[in-house]
């Protein structure tokens, strides 16, 4: 079976701007892959040169097996929701909806029954005959995913689309996005800046800085073992990140490390400058460590109580700074400013990765 | 402060007066039963009456009605085009070409005329019919502009990138999604082109040809010949009628044509 999408060398150029800088990736049927980026990496350009809506100026497009590079938008089979959405203000919900399922000349019927059907699907039953400026946001959200997907595209493109909701009805609309993909069995590609929503919905993830793909892997690989520190720092609520150098295998000398820490790194990054990634939920802190690999003596800095865990800043000898998440449990893990404790991490807890 | 907003006030109302109070005794005398301007003896429809069974003034009306329609169809199209190109595309000369399209509104309409007409004589061609269409056609299609510009600002090209990415093609996106978008701005630019190319006088003046009069020609004309009668005030009520229901539906449509 071929691949849903498939891009070979993509590069596309504004004047002189090089919005994608030979991109190339493959998204395997039914899989949800996001694009993950800060704003101007060429997230968005990626996603319209797979809609047809930007020519790339070199490279290959191939929807499911057959190169598309000349074949214009409506004859692609994809389906695009904008991050402004874009409903047609002069409709009502159903002609919305309606609208894909017209052009392809499905009988009234038949349009009728799958306008319901998607509207059951996103919970918004009834609504057909509402216009569009009626609706709440997370309504027109809806919609538009609705308009998307009842032609029963090969690919759905999502370009932001949940920018606009505020915070609280975007992470209920994560979840639901991921629900609706599995349901309706379609590969969705997700563009977005937002880590958070990227590893929750994602099968993979395609991190982007530049123009450039950076990384791509699953959700859980690409937290774990970032390949630099622009993706470490980039990839999950925090992380410490620690310059220094590998001179042999299994140690690491920080340049505000009172002393080496034992560490696993690949040989290529033997002698180059370095970066030690440690998320600061893998360290642990006590007044007292025992049986772990690297244990630094430091002072509480900071402390703050988050409900679920206390997040604390914490200084080594050399003014190091380091952030540790640590699970509220009771008073075991309780801390006060400037009480004198112990921090520790286990090998496998910390990677080194090249400088980005 | 009080006295001041008082004195606005009954500034405000005496322009108004002013400026109505003409078309006001205009219309009332036009229903007067004497031949008299000076005093109102009771309420006739007879110069009505002697209106409707003048062949001459349906052939003017007939004519001012044609002119007015293909005038109106030929400033929206060029209007939808220019406007698209001022607003949606960037390109060389972009700013000078956008000014370019306004200044007939400041030019003395009596100067756009004569040049037009100096022009049309020196191609040879006919004064009549078609030469009138030109030269109404040439400002009103840059008033239907102004007027259609606003809308398509307001036009998001994502609208006609969705029609495309659900299977709709470059006319299907026109006719179905772009065109009735942009349908109220049409519509004003529409009837503010028909209004003003009704309305003309001047233009038509000059570019006229024997055999050719329009309804504001007719009444000038007459004007010129008996002065000012009830006959007169019946026409030109009868025109200011006209004039104002295109105006009427005009307000009307823009006020609807809100989507958000």
């Amino acid at each position: 079976m071929p691949a849903a999408v498939e891009l070979i060398h993509v590069t596309k150029r504004f004047g002189e701007v090089i919005a994608n800088d030979d991109i190339s990736f493959t998204v395997e049927k039914n899989e949800f892959f996001s694009l993950l980026g800060p704003s101007g990496c060429g997230k968005t350009t990626t996603l319209r040169c797979i809609a047809g809506l930007e020519k790339p100026d070199s490279g290959i497009i191939k929807l499911s097996g057959e190169v598309v590079n000349d074949v214009p938008t409506h004859k692609r089979n994809i389906g695009l929701v904008f991050q402004d959405l874009a409903l047609f203000p002069h409709m009502d919900v159903f002609h919305n909806i309606a609208f894909g399922l017209k052009m392809k000349k499905v009988n009234d019927e038949e349009i009728e029954k799958r306008v319901k059907d998607v509207l059951r699907l996103v919970g918004l039953e009834g609504l057909e005959r509402r216009r569009v400026h009626q609706l709440s946001g997370g309504q027109k959200q809806r919609v538009a995913l609705c308009r998307s997907l009842v032609p029963e595209p090969d690919v759905l493109l999502l370009d932001e689309p949940l920018g606009a909701l505020d915070l609280k009805i975007r992470r209920r609309m994560t979840e639901e996005l991921r629900r609706i993909q599995k349901e309706v069995e379609k590969t969705f590609i997700y563009v977005t800046h937002d880590q958070t929503e990227a590893i929750v919905m994602s099968d993979r993830i395609a991190v982007m800085q530049g123009g450039k793909i950076k990384q791509i892997g699953e959700s859980r690989e690409i937290y774990s073992h970032p390949q630099d520190s622009f993706i470490a720092s980039f990839i999950g609520e925090a992380v410490n990140l620690i310059e220094g150098i590998c001179e042999e295998p299994g140690a690491f000398i920080g340049k505000k490390l009172e002393k080496p820490v034992r560490v696993e790194v690949r040989e290529e990054l033997l002698n180059t400058p370095v970066v030690l990634s440690i998320r600061p939920e893998r360290i642990r802190v006590a007044r007292k460590l025992r049986d772990v690999d690297n244990i630094l003596d430091a002072r509480i800095s900071s402390a703050l109580f988050k409900g679920m865990y206390h997040e604390y800043e914490v200084t080594t000898g050399n003014d190091l700074t380091i952030k540790v998440f640590v699970p509220y449990v009771g008073p075991k893990t309780t801390f006060q400013l400037r009480d004198k404790i112990q921090i520790g991490w286990n090998k496998e807890d910390a990677i080194v990765i090249s400088t980005s | 402060m009080k006295i001041f907003d008082k004195i606005l006030k009954s500034y405000t109302i005496l322009i108004l007066i002013f400026m109505y109070f003409p078309i006001v005794v205009m219309i009332g005398f036009s229903f007067n039963s004497a031949k008299s301007l000076g005093r109102f003896t009771g309420f006739s429809l007879r110069w009505y009456s002697q209106l409707l069974a003048d062949n001459n003034l349906w052939k003017a009306l007939s004519n001012s009605v044609t002119t007015a329609a293909v005038v109106t169809i030929i400033s929206v199209v060029l209007a939808l085009l220019m406007a698209n190109a001022v607003v949606r595309y960037q390109y060389r000369g972009g700013s000078l070409i956008d000014a370019f399209i306004y200044i007939p509104i400041v030019i003395p309409e009596i100067t756009e005329s004569l040049s037009l007409l100096i022009m049309l004589s020196f191609l040879n061609f006919p004064l009549g019919f078609w030469s009138v269409i030109i030269g109404h056609a040439t400002f009103c299609a840059t008033f239907a502009t102004v007027v259609l510009r606003a809308r398509i600002a307001g036009f998001k090209k994502s609208y006609e990138e969705a029609a495309r990415t659900l299977g709709a093609n470059e006319i299907q996106t026109f006719f179905r999604v772009t065109l009735p978008i942009l349908m109220p701005g049409v519509l004003a630019a529409a009837l503010l082109a028909f209004t003003l190319s009704f309305d003309d006088f001047i233009k038509t003046r000059f570019t006229t040809g024997p055999g050719f009069a329009t309804l504001p020609l007719i009444i000038y004309s007459e004007a010129q010949r008996g002065g000012v009668s009830p006959r007169l005030n019946a026409l030109s009520t009868f025109s200011f009628g006209i004039s104002l229901i295109f105006s009427a539906v005009r307000l009307l449509t823009l006020r609807r044509g809100r989507y958000e």
